[in-house]
């Protein structure tokens, strides 16, 4: 779903999405991710209905990508820039402009004193209070030991660690899922639209012809990705 | 309240406010580390508090039988782990559909004893809770984790109602602590002072402006309220709360415990209200609205309050007054019919509680939201549904 019917007043677009045009955004982003990188697990739509009878809702669901490997991840994103270094860069300088403003180190993400694995789940929400999509994740290790709070900022980039320390109640917090109704870890979404507004904006191209659903997704993920060590392929940025 | 007609916005808030539960806590036996065993502690809890911030007043009154080192307390309600950011009153009337008085509740304590290790691994500490069910409840590390929990509840109740939460980002440092002290002390008076600041509003609706005009509402002006004018976004800030049963029962004694937090289904997501010419959007039709799957072989509550409406117009000659007669006539008609309607194979709702009273389907939504919502401006509804087949959720 094209989002430019708002093209004209895009200045009073509010930097929100409708739950359909997050269903069509994030199902084309998963299937884009797909077709890119068959090395790293997939993101799929998980249709999961919430009422214990036949329901009448369109769609009911999140965006899933499970047990991806936090090392590997970051292997993996070091060895991406390396290939494409002479656009990559750019791509990613202008993903970080979160409003946080902190230029993502990849470096950081790799845990090199630890021989262990870990892994985590990331899930993709729909919030209908925010109208915007709302990270939820766990880390745990091959035991499947779930990781704590306490020691959660360990396996984040050095800036989300800082801000987590920072900031404990209103960056990172321990929520239930919506759909697993267990406690996760989750992102608040209270700032979302707002930045997406400025992000999107501040593209001229995309302000001046609108921009996909898909196109929102992406742009959402390249911040909110590197909040907790996940970087977007810079092919998918391209469009 | 059941049988008083609506009171002024401040006289119900001061009836939530004031509200409380008889709790008897029990400490777990497997907690209790000298002979004889403590007994219980009986404490009033607010309605519209949350249940660690009454561990303080229960703590020294068990602490000569706990071992020391005692970290984070928990509550069980019929071996139910009770998630300590659902207000002790939503939980109540979501748990007890018999309410029992006082509520015997069971408490825990976690024991938390930090393990060094001396490798480098990533992780040098591991916390262990002792018995603490981690894979159902968040845990809660005082009162500073309910009070976040309650900022951000009203952070997202102000983007519903106003589109963005400045107003709540925004709060001085001090303003913050007086709110959320008021909320923590029952102090309505300080909680209506400050939280006036937030400019969340009241709901109206076009037609309970015309029906203020009524008899029926002659005593309630809006400035009875908070005065701050309707809502800019129409949504309104909802937590559901849906209990599924599979055998069917007549009283409420008889109801079968919830033995499980998968048979509670939990929706939170605003209510868009719908003004219509004439229409008043009614408790019926927000329920409808997040729930219509239930509401499939009858006919609208709109659309039925308005053929009564009309009928009663008819009958009567009367305006205003006839449409507040026509809501008295249609409690009966639609409890019958949103309740009991098809003996069949729709899921039949048996039970609406929202602090503690049980409010007809067709009282309008605004007075419901104005009068019945938590301090953190959402409102908390349960639903008891009858499904014939035990689907998990």
């Amino acid at each position: 779903m094209v989002l430019n019917q708002k093209k004209e007043n895009i200045s009073f677009w509010d930097g929100t999405l409708s739950l359909s045009e997050f269903y069509v955004g994030a199902s084309a982003f998963a299937e884009k991710w797909r077709l890119l990188h068959h090395a790293v697990p997939p993101w799929s739509w998980i249709p999961c209905s919430r009422v214990p009878w036949p329901s009448t809702r369109e769609v009911d669901g999140y965006l899933s990508l499970e047990k991806f490997n936090i090392f590997r991840s970051s292997e993996y994103v070091l060895h991406l820039e390396q290939d494409d270094q002479e656009e990559g860069p750019n791509e990613i300088e202008e993903a970080s402009c979160s409003g946080k403003g902190k230029p993502f180190d990849n470096a950081v993400v790799v845990q090199r004193c630890s021989p262990e694995v870990y892994y985590s789940d990331l899930h993709i929400v729909y919030s209908a209070s925010y109208k915007v999509p709302v990270l939820y994740f766990r880390v745990y290790s091959s035991d499947g030991q779930t990781i704590e709070l306490n020691n959660i900022e360990k396996f984040l980039p050095v800036s989300s660690a800082k801000v987590l320390r920072e900031s404990k109640w209103t960056f990172i917090t321990q929520e239930e899922h919506p759909y697993l109704r267990r406690p996760w870890y989750t992102l608040h979404p209270c700032g979302t639209g707002e930045w997406m507004k400025l992000l999107l904006l501040a593209d001229a191209a995309l302000a001046a012809n609108g921009f996909t659903s898909e196109q929102y997704i992406v742009s959402w993920m390249s911040v909110v990705g590197q909040v907790v060590g996940i970087q977007i392929p810079h092919q998918l940025l391209n469009g | 309240m059941k049988g008083k007609s609506m009171g002024s916005g401040r006289e119900t808030q001061k009836y939530i406010w004031e509200g409380a539960i008889p709790l008897q806590i029990h400490l777990h036996e497997s907690e209790i580390t000298t002979l004889p065993s403590p007994p219980p502690v009986l404490i009033l809890a607010p309605r519209i508090g949350y249940l660690p911030l009454l561990v303080p007043l229960i703590k020294p009154q068990f602490s000569s039988t706990l071992p020391p080192g005692v970290d984070t307390v928990w509550f069980e309600y019929k071996g139910l782990p009770l998630k300590w950011y659902i207000p002790t009153g939503v939980l109540f009337d979501l748990l007890c559909a018999e309410p029992e008085r006082p509520w015997n509740l069971t408490s825990y304590v976690t024991l938390c004893c930090s393990i060094l290790t001396t490798s480098n691994d990533v992780l040098n500490f591991k916390v262990h809770f002792r018995g603490f069910p981690g894979n159902v409840l968040v845990p809660c590390e005082g009162e500073e984790s309910v009070k976040w929990s309650f900022i951000n509840s009203l952070k997202e109740a102000a983007y519903i109602i106003n589109g963005n939460c400045k107003n709540v980002m925004n709060m001085s440092q001090p303003d913050q602590m007086e709110l959320w002290h008021s909320v923590l002390n029952g102090n309505m008076d300080a909680y209506l002072r400050i939280s006036s600041k937030l400019k969340l509003g009241t709901v109206t609706d076009d037609y309970m402006v015309k029906s203020n005009a009524s008899a029926l509402h002659s005593q309630q002006s809006s400035s009875d309220m908070d005065g701050m004018g309707p809502v800019k976004t129409g949504r309104i800030p909802v937590r559901l709360y849906v209990w599924s049963v599979s055998e069917d029962f007549v009283d409420l004694e008889d109801a079968p415990p919830v033995d499980g937090w998968d048979k509670i289904l939990y929706i939170n997501r605003p209510v868009e209200i719908h003004k219509e010419e004439g229409k008043c959007f009614t408790l019926g039709d927000a329920v409808r609205s997040l729930l219509p799957e239930l509401f499939t072989d009858i006919p609208s509550i709109t659309e039925e309050i308005s053929r009564i409406e009309s009928e009663d117009e008819q009958r009567s000659g009367l305006g205003d007054e006839g449409s507040t007669k026509s809501t008295e006539v249609n409690t009966e008609t639609l409890d019958g019919g949103v309740n009991s309607g098809s003996a069949s194979s729709c899921p039949e709702i048996k039970l609406i509680r929202i602090q503690g009273i049980e409010p007809k389907m067709e009282i309008p939504f605004s007075w419901v939201v104005n009068n019945l919502k938590n301090p953190e401006h959402f409102l908390h509804i349960c639903v008891c549904v009858r499904v014939l087949q035990p689907v998990a959720i």
